[in-house]
This record gives structure tokens, sequence and C-alpha cells, in this order.
């Protein structure tokens, strides 16, 4: 197998820089990049604008200090609704918000993906969310219709971050779940495009894994790709492993006080990726043990 | 079959249910225990051509096993968009004209509880039909203004021209209601067994529409309540979401 684009979780914090725009593949709490994150976690990045379906990767990098602005639909963790370290964050004033429709996130990145300023959309009118984005702006239909339209701006990313199930070494990745959420125009939108998988595999492997439809980012799109067994933790990848709810729970439990959150650090964060991943296996062996 | 009279929670599925009655060839993305038995309900019985997820991204065919399409995100998007869906949102908030808040409580700027965000709710509102389920009836939810306009009301929806606008029914613990009247103000549709109008008038934070008369909300016929009560919901989930 060659090298071809591998490279560790964090190589790809190093290729990241403070004040950048990233955008982060998945759903709520749903095939995150969490590895990723924790990359981010221990490097010194900050300042950083994120643009999400937003789930516990928007939690942890608000809880950690690393976020000046989100720009998302919303944050949630799914079987806990709402996601508590960016309520924090929110409550507390210490993030800026570009709040959206789901669907208006959608369009903004297809918009970057095409290199179009903007693409039209009915999200939006009538709402607040003009109100509390006073930049975006209303275009008239040039047809008979004469509808106007939000004119959703594109939403260009510095960097995207993906976590697919398997990959090749060249940066062909492919999702074996339900649904490929927006990973692919999340690529496309960006600059640079890092993808983690389950495993990384030899070409053959991938369609031996899957039909040729379920490869959704080629290597054309992808910079650099990590391989990151329990890369989504605790987030859901199905068919590698559905979400750890006892583990979600533990860590909404963390921004509870200051305490709780440098407890949560201590315990799982603050070493590598091996020691995260040890720490959650004796997290699951004491779970096991008390039920 | 459980015996007895339908409870509370069961007059709430059945009124989800007849938010759907007219509905085909369109999904129903019912939000919260409910609806979600409603709308199930309505499949089974007076609404076949409904389309219903599995919450992720299949379609499940009526027998609720298989599967019998795949509608992954970024389809439900097309399918908001082209109107094929009609949506029971809950709602932190709601006005006369049916605009809904589920994004924060307080100023928007610095909330003093963030809750969801808009999620879909001004794309939805703005493209097809959406009603809302409201498990707790009263005028901390039911407002003079909402904090956040999230989901579109009539008044603002006339404002901007929507061409796609509807707001079909409220269901609450306590009432049914809806936007029938000539301005499109929140009107009182029916009160549930047991309910006084008194009640719901109490219970809302701005002035309801009350007509003369308010009938009383359909109890489920017992073909129904077998449905809800031995396929739909063996559990019993749907009396913890009113508890």
């Amino acid at each position: 197998m060659s090298a071809g684009q591998v490279m560790g979780a964090d190589d790809v914090a190093g290729e990241l820089r403070s004040g950048m725009t990233i955008g982060i593949g998945g759903w709520g709490s749903r095939r995150k990049p969490m590895a990723l994150v924790r990359a981010i976690l221990r490097s010194a990045l900050t300042d950083l604008t994120v643009v999400s379906y937003g789930g516990p990767d928007v939690g942890l990098l608000v809880a950690a200090g690393r976020v000046r602005r989100v720009v998302c639909g919303f944050v949630t963790l799914d079987s806990i609704p709402l996601e508590p370290h960016f309520r924090l964050g929110r409550q507390g004033g210490t993030i800026e918000l570009t709040e959206l429709d789901e669907g208006m996130l959608h369009w903004g990145l297809l918009a970057a993906a095409h290199r179009l300023p903007f693409l039209p959309i009915r999200a939006g009118l009538g709402s607040d969310v003009p109100r509390v984005n006073p930049e975006l702006r209303t275009v008239r239909s040039p047809y008979e219709d004469g509808e106007e339209l939000i004119a959703m701006p594109a939403l260009r990313l510095d960097a995207a971050l993906i976590h697919l199930n398997r990959a090749d070494p060249a940066g062909n990745g492919q999702y074996l779940g339900p649904d490929p959420y927006f990973d692919d125009l999340f690529c496309q939108a960006a600059d640079r495009a890092f993808l983690s998988c389950e495993r990384v595999v030899d070409t053959a492997g991938l369609l031996a894994a899957g039909p040729p439809q379920s490869l959704l980012v080629n290597r054309a799109m992808v910079d650099g790709v990590v391989e990151a067994p329990g890369g989504a933790h605790f987030t859901s990848c199905v068919p590698d492993y559905g979400r750890d709810e006892k583990f979600q729970a533990e860590y909404a439990a963390s921004a509870a006080s200051p305490q709780a959150w440098r407890r949560f650090c201590a315990a799982y964060l603050d070493g590598d990726e091996p020691d995260y991943q040890d720490a959650v296996r004796r997290f699951r062996d004491g779970a096991a043990a008390s039920p | 079959m459980t015996a007895g009279p339908a409870t509370r929670a069961e007059i709430c599925v059945l009124a989800c249910a007849e938010a759907w009655r007219n509905d085909s060839k369109m999904l129903a993305s019912p939000m919260g225990v409910i609806p979600a038995l409603g709308a199930r309900l309505a499949r089974l019985t007076f609404a076949p051509g409904l389309l219903l997820s599995d919450g992720e991204a299949y379609l499940l065919a009526p027998d609720e096993g298989t599967v019998e399409g795949w509608l992954p995100f970024r389809s439900v998007f097309t399918l908001v968009a082209a109107g094929r869906r009609h949506v029971m949102m809950g709602a932190a908030q709601l006005d006369r004209y049916g605009n809904q808040n589920i994004s924060c409580i307080g100023d928007w700027s610095r909330p003093r509880a963030q809750l969801l965000g808009v999620r879909g709710a001004p794309g939805n509102t703005i493209n097809h039909p959406v009603s809302y389920w409201v498990p707790r009836h009263t005028p901390r939810v039911f407002v003079e203004a909402v904090d956040m306009v999230c989901g579109v009301g009539y008044d603002r929806a006339a404002a901007v021209g929507a061409r796609f606008h509807e707001l079909r029914v409220v269901v609450t613990n306590l009432a049914v209601l809806d936007f029938r009247t000539p301005d499109h103000a929140m009107r009182l549709r029916s009160v549930h067994p047991g309910v006084m109008v008194s009640d719901v008038v109490a219970a809302t934070g701005f002035k309801l529409a009350v007509p003369d008369e308010v009938p009383v909300t359909r109890a489920p016929a017992p073909a129904e309540l077998a449905l809800i009560r031995d396929r739909l919901d063996p559990g019993g989930r749907r009396e913890r979401e009113l508890a």
C-alpha cells in the first residue's frame, strides 16, 4: 500500500491556523470527525469559525475556548436535545453566532462548492434569521414571477474535516452507514479537506465493502487521510459502531461546572488519542461493572 | 386490549393524526412521541398515502419493518423546498399568528436560555404545511410575542408574500387550535373531553379567538384505540409525554 496522503491527526491540526473557518462534517451527534477535533484540542489553535450541522464537535471546541464564531442551524447531541457546552457559550456570551436555517447552510455550502457568490432560497423569509444576520440580502427573480428570495451567500471554508468508514491511502473515501450527510459538500466548499476514517484499506478493498455509490469523496477532493479507529467516538459511525450513549451522558455532565469540565479533560482529553481510547475502554468496563 | 375510555394522551394522538387527514404522497415529519403515534395512526387508517421515515435515512413501508425508500437529509431538504412534506414541530413559544420559537429565550444576542436553534423551522414554514404540538399548554408557551421567530406566522408570511405558507393546527394537552379566522389569528377549534373553554383561555397568554360553540375533540373510535394501545404503543410512551 503506498503512503499516498496518509498522515496523523496531529499533522492535520498542524495544517490549520488560528482564525480559520473550518467546516466539520457529520450531523448532530452522528459520524463526527472527533479524533480530528481532539487533535485541535491538543493544539494551540484558537479564534476559529466553525461551520457545522452541530454536535459535540462544536460543544468541545467551544468548551475549550477555541471558537470565535459558530455558523449553524442547530447544535444538538440528538438523544440529548440541547448541547450543554454550546448553551454555556451562548448564555455566557463567549461565542458569536451566525444562526441559519438548516437548508440555508446546505445552500451556502452548495454555492461555495459551485464557486457561486450565492444561491437563492425561500428559507429564512419572514423569520428572524435576517434580523440576526443583517448582512443577508434578498434577490428578486428576473423572470415573470418576480419572486423575492434570500440570496444565501457562499460559505467558503479554509478547511473541512470529515470522518468516514473507509478510505484508501490516496483519499478515496467511503461511507457505509445510512446517510452521507453533507460531507462531500463540506470538502468541495473548502480550500483543503482532511478525512479521517475507521480503517484505511487498499483501493480494491473499497468496493469489497460497499457499492460504487458509497464512494462519497474522491482523492481530488481530499488533502489528507488519517486512520482513526473509533475516530467518531462518542458519536455514531454505523455500521462500525453506534453512538456511545453512556459516554455521551458523561460528556454532557461535564458542563455542570468548571470543575466537572476540568475533571473530564483530565480523564479523557489531556493525553493523546490512544490515551483517550484507553480511557474510554476503562469507562466502558466501569459502566459494565456498575449497571 | 386494555379496557377503559380514551385517556388524554390517546385523545391527543388522534388529534395529531387528524392533522394529516387529507395528506397523500407527502412525507409526514412528526416531532415528539404523541405526534409520531398520530402520524402512524393516520397512515394505518385514513391517510395511507403518507410517507414516514425511521428518523434516520430510511422510509418505512406501512408494515413498519420493510424499508421502502432512502431519504438522507439532503433529500429531505428537496422535499421541503418542493412542498411535499407536512411537519408537526414543537414550540417553546407560539404567538397568536403562529410565529414559533425553538431557538432561544431572552435577547438573542445573549440569551437567557439557549435552546435548539432555528433548525429547519424557517424553511419548513415558508415551503409546506406545518402543525404544532404543545404537550403543556401554558401562558409561557402561548405568548404575545416570541423572542426569536423561527417558524413563520401568518402576519409575517403575508408581509413577505409567502406563496406556500400554511399552518394547519396546533394540538395541545388541552385543545386543538387553528387559524381559520379572517386575519388568521389563532382560534380555539375544540376542547379535549373534560377541559373547559375557560381553562384554555386562562392557559393562553394572548386573546384567543373563541367561537360561540366550541365542540369537543373527537375521541378515538374503538378500532383506532385498539391500534394505539395494542399495535402502535403497547409500552405506553404516550402517557409519559403528558406526565
